[in-house]
C-alpha cells in the first residue's frame, strides 16, 4: 500500500508461498491492540502487507519477498468498553431510539483503541456510523445534555484503496467541553460511491473542513453550501491525498549521483 | 498514475461575465476608481493575496457599499505545499521535519502535537523521560510568547504603529536566541522528536533564558504602554470584530478569540498533555469579545507563559543529567550530538563506536535512520492549546515505519471561516483589525 504509485492491486507481486515459506508471522496481523486475537472481534484488515522491502515482481533477492502479513486496524470493542464509554453508548442509542433510528444501524462499530482491563488512561472512542445516519448521530451528540459534543474539530479524511467497497473514511473529530470528553466519528463510503452527508447543519465550522476533504480525497458531501476546492486551484484534476496520486518531484543530481523523487526510491514496505 | 477521470469544477474563467466591468486598484486613488464606478449597483473589493495587511498570502473578497462591508469571504490556498502528502513518503522521525514547516511562527507546537501523536501508536506516552517533557513545556511556551509578539507586533504595524512592530519583533529576537542556542535554529526546529528531544538543552541554558526574561519582560511592558491606554489604539480595536461565544462554538474558533467571549476553553487545562497539569498558571478570559479584548488577552497571556517558563527553569535544574529521549534502542536514534568546532554534529565517541568496534552498533545505526522504527497500526487524535487555538492531529499508521496518513487541524484554517462573520456590517478599515485578532498565519492554514 505504501507503493500505491507502481499500479495494480499485486499484479506483479510475489505470489502466497505455502506456509513453510511463508515464515511464522503469516497468520499474525499487524496491529495496534492486544485485542487482536480476541474471538468474535475481529481486527478490520485493511490491506495485506508483502515481503519486507516494497520491491514488485523480481530484484528482491533478501529473501523476504514471500513474507505475507495483514495489516489491521482495531476492530469492534466488547462490552464493557470502560470508563464513560458505556454510559455515552447506552445514552446515544436511547435519544437516537427517540428518534426513530436503531442504534445498531446507525453505528455499524464501537471500536475503543486501545482496550484494556482496567481501561487504560489514553483510549479513544470511535464510532463507526452508516453515512445515512450521520447527521442523526452527529445531532444527538451535540445537543444531548448528557453527550454534550458541542465542538467540532473538523474532518479528516483517509484513503484505504485495499479495503475494496469501504475505501474512503471521512473521520470527524468531536469535543464536548462541558464534560471534558472526546468522541470520533467514522464514516466509509465506496470509491465508486463517494457520497457523505453534510454535517454543516450540525457543526457549522465543518464547512470547510469538508471542502478540504472534497479537495484532497473526492469524497462529495452532500448538501454542503458550497463544496469548491479550497487548498487546490479550482480547475486542478484529481485529489491530491489520495493514495493512487502520485507524490511528484524530480529526479536531484548530488555530486555524480542521482536521487530519485522520493515515492520512486525504494522503501520499506 | 493513470489520466484522473473529472475535473472538479469549472475553469474559473466561466464564472466571470464579460458584461462585467472590472477595475484594478495597485497604489492608485480609490476616490478615482470610485468615481469611475459610479452607477455599478455592486462593488467587488479583491484584497490580497499579495496585500501588506493580509498577514501573507491570503485573499479577502470584499463586497461593499460605500464604506460598508455587506459580504467577506476568504480565498486560501496559495501557499499549500502538500506537507501532509509528504510526511507520508518519510520517516515518522522525519515527519517533525516537515510539520515544523506548517505555521512558522509556531513550529514546536507542531512538532509536539505530532510526537505526542506519534508516542501514542507507539504505546510509549508514559515512559517519555520528566526532562524531556520538561523541556518540550519551556520551548513551547517561549514559542507562545515570540508567536503572541508578531501577532501583536504586525496588527499594530497593520494599524500604521510601525512602533509596535519594531518593539514585538525586537523582543521575539531575544526568543529565538534561545531557540538558536538549544536547536541550532530560529526557526524549523525538527527538535521534537518521538520518544523525547533531539538533545539535552546547553549547560548554560538557564542563565540564557534567566538573562533573557527581564528583557522580554520590557519589550512586553513597553508592548503594553504603547497599546493598552493609546485613544486612537482603542477607538480602532473596540468593538470591532465582534464574535460571541455561541458564534465561536458553531465555528469551532478556540484559542484567545474563543476566550475573548468568555469561555476558559484551554486544551493545557481541558486536556493535559506533556505534564501541564502540575503547572500554576492561569488561563485569562474576558466578555467583551472584541479586538481590543483579545489584545489584552494575549499580552496576559504572554506573562502567564513567563510564568510556566520559570516553574520549568528550576526543573530542569532539579533533573539536570536526566535522559531527554526513552531508553528503548528500538526508537531513539543512537547518535549522541555534540557541539564541536564546525558547529552541531554526531559525537566523535559515538562514531568511534560504531566504526571502530561495533559492526552491529553500525547496522543498528543505519537500519534506524534509514528505515525508521514500525508504528503499530491504528489512528490517534491527539490536541496542544497553540498560540491560535486548538491544533489537532490526527495519525493512523499502518504498521510500518512512515505515516499512513497525518493531518493536521491547523487553528488558523479553521478560524479564517469566522472572518465573514467578524466583518460583514463592519467598515473596510475594520477588516484589516479583525483579521489580525484572528492571528492567521497563512503556512498552517494552507500545509
Amino acid at each position: 500500500m505504501t507503493d500505491g504509485t507502481t499500479g495494480g492491486a499485486g499484479a506483479d507481486r510475489p505470489v502466497p508461498q505455502p506456509a513453510e515459506v511463508a515464515g511464522p508471522r503469516a497468520d499474525e496481523v499487524v496491529s495496534g491492540s492486544d485485542q487482536a486475537g480476541r474471538a468474535g472481534h475481529g481486527p478490520e484488515v485493511v490491506d495485506v502487507r508483502r515481503g519486507m522491502f516494497g520491491v514488485d515482481g523480481s530484484g528482491d533477492t533478501s529473501g523476504y519477498g514471500g513474507l505475507v502479513q495483514p495489516v489491521a486496524l482495531p476492530g469492534a470493542a466488547s462490552r464493557p468498553y470502560g470508563g464513560w464509554f458505556d454510559e455515552a453508548v447506552d445514552v446515544l442509542a436511547e435519544v437516537l431510539g427517540e428518534a426513530g433510528v436503531a442504534f445498531d444501524d446507525a453505528v455499524e462499530r464501537v471500536v475503543v483503541d486501545p482496550q484494556t482491563d482496567p481501561p487504560h488512561e489514553h483510549a479513544e472512542l470511535t464510532l463507526v456510523v452508516a453515512r445515512e445516519h450521520l447527521v442523526a448521530v452527529s445531532r444527538a451528540l451535540r445537543d444531548d445534555q448528557d453527550l454534550r459534543f458541542e465542538l467540532s474539530l473538523g474532518v479528516s479524511g483517509v484513503h484505504y484503496p485495499q479495503d475494496v467497497g469501504r475505501e474512503l473514511h471521512a473521520v470527524y473529530h468531536l469535543t464536548s467541553v462541558t464534560h471534558g470528553r472526546r468522541v470520533r466519528l467514522e464514516v466509509a463510503v465506496p470509491d465508486a460511491d463517494p457520497h457523505v452527508p453534510s454535517t454543516t447543519s450540525v457543526y457549522p465550522t465543518n464547512d470547510w473542513h469538508e471542502r478540504e476533504t472534497w479537495d484532497f480525497f473526492g469524497i462529495v458531501f452532500d448538501d454542503h453550501p458550497g463544496l469548491a476546492r479550497i487548498e487546490m486551484p479550482d480547475d486542478w484534476p484529481g485529489h491530491p491525498q489520495r493514495k493512487d496520486y502520485p507524490l511528484g518531484g524530480i529526479p536531484v543530481e548530488y555530486k555524480g549521483a542521482t536521487v530519485p523523487p522520493p515515492d520512486t526510491r525504494r522503501q520499506y514496505s | 498514475m493513470t489520466a484522473p477521470a473529472f475535473t472538479a469544477t469549472r475553469p474559473p474563467t466561466d464564472d466571470f461575465d464579460p458584461g462585467i466591468p472590472g477595475f484594478e486598484a495597485s497604489g492608485g486613488d480609490w476616490d478615482e476608481i470610485a468615481r469611475e464606478a459610479v452607477g455599478e449597483e455592486r462593488i467587488v473589493v479583491n484584497m490580497g493575496p499579495q496585500h501588506p495587511s493580509t498577514h501573507g498570502v491570503l485573499r479577502l473578497m470584499l463586497e461593499i457599499d460605500g464604506e460598508t462591508v455587506t459580504e467577506a469571504r476568504c480565498g486560501i490556498g496559495y501557499l499549500h505545499t502538500g506537507i501532509e502528502k509528504n510526511m507520508e513518503f518519510r520517516t515518522w522521525t522525519q515527519g517533525t521535519t516537515f510539520c515544523t514547516r506548517m505555521d512558522y511562527l509556531a513550529p514546536l507546537f507542531q512538532e509536539t502535537a505530532f510526537c505526542l501523536a506519534t508516542e501514542r501508536l507507539l504505546g510509549v506516552t508514559d515512559d517519555v523521560p520528566e526532562r524531556a517533557s520538561i523541556i518540550r513545556v519551556l520551548m513551547m511556551e517561549l514559542n507562545r510568547v515570540a508567536s503572541h509578539l508578531v501577532c501583536l507586533g504586525t496588527g499594530g504595524n497593520e494599524m500604521g504603529a510601525t512602533t509596535v512592530m519594531t518593539v514585538g519583533f525586537t523582543g521575539r529576537e531575544e526568543i529565538l536566541r534561545l531557540f538558536e542556542a538549544v536547536t541550532g535554529l530560529r526557526m524549523n526546529h525538527a527538535y521534537v522528536r518521538p520518544g523525547g528531544v533531539a538533545q539535552d538543552v546547553p549547560d548554560d541554558f538557564e542563565d540564557q533564558v534567566r538573562a533573557a526574561l527581564p528583557k522580554i519582560r520590557h519589550y512586553l511592558g513597553q508592548l503594553g504602554d504603547l497599546m493598552l491606554a493609546n485613544p486612537i489604539f482603542k477607538a480602532r480595536l473596540t468593538e470591532v470584530g465582534a464574535l460571541s461565544l455561541a458564534g465561536c462554538m458553531a465555528l469551532g474558533v478556540t484559542g484567545p478569540v474563543l476566550r475573548s467571549a468568555g469561555l476558559p476553553y484551554d486544551v493545557r487545562k481541558a486536556f493535559p498533555y506533556s505534564g501541564y497539569e502540575t503547572y500554576d498558571f492561569d488561563v485569562p478570559t474576558s466578555t467583551d469579545a472584541d479586538c481590543f479584548s483579545r489584545v489584552v488577552l494575549r499580552l496576559e497571556e504572554c506573562y502567564q507563559s513567563l510564568r510556566i517558563v520559570e516553574q520549568c527553569l528550576v526543573r530542569l535544574r532539579d533533573t539536570a543529567g536526566a535522559p531527554v529521549m526513552v531508553a528503548d534502542k528500538k526508537i531513539a536514534w543512537p547518535a549522541q550530538l555534540a557541539v564541536g568546532a564546525d558547529g552541531q554534529g554526531n559525537s566523535l565517541d559515538h562514531i568511534r563506536h560504531i566504526m571502530g568496534t561495533s559492526m552491529e552498533a553500525l547496522i543498528h545505526h543505519f537500519k534506524l535512520v534509514t528505515e525508521g522504527f514500525r508504528v503499530p497500526a491504528g489512528q490517534v487524535w491527539q490536541t496542544v492549546e497553540h498560540p491560535r487555538g486548538e491544533l489537532g492531529v490526527h495519525a493512523v499508521s499502518d504498521g510500518g515505519t512512515k505515516p499512513y496518513r497525518a493531518h493536521f487541524r491547523d487553528p488558523s484554517f479553521n478560524n479564517l471561516q469566522a472572518v465573514s462573520m467578524m466583518c460583514e456590517g463592519g467598515q473596510v478599515a475594520d477588516v484589516v483589525v479583525a483579521v489580525a485578532s484572528l492571528d492567521p498565519v497563512l503556512g498552517g492554514v494552507d500545509r
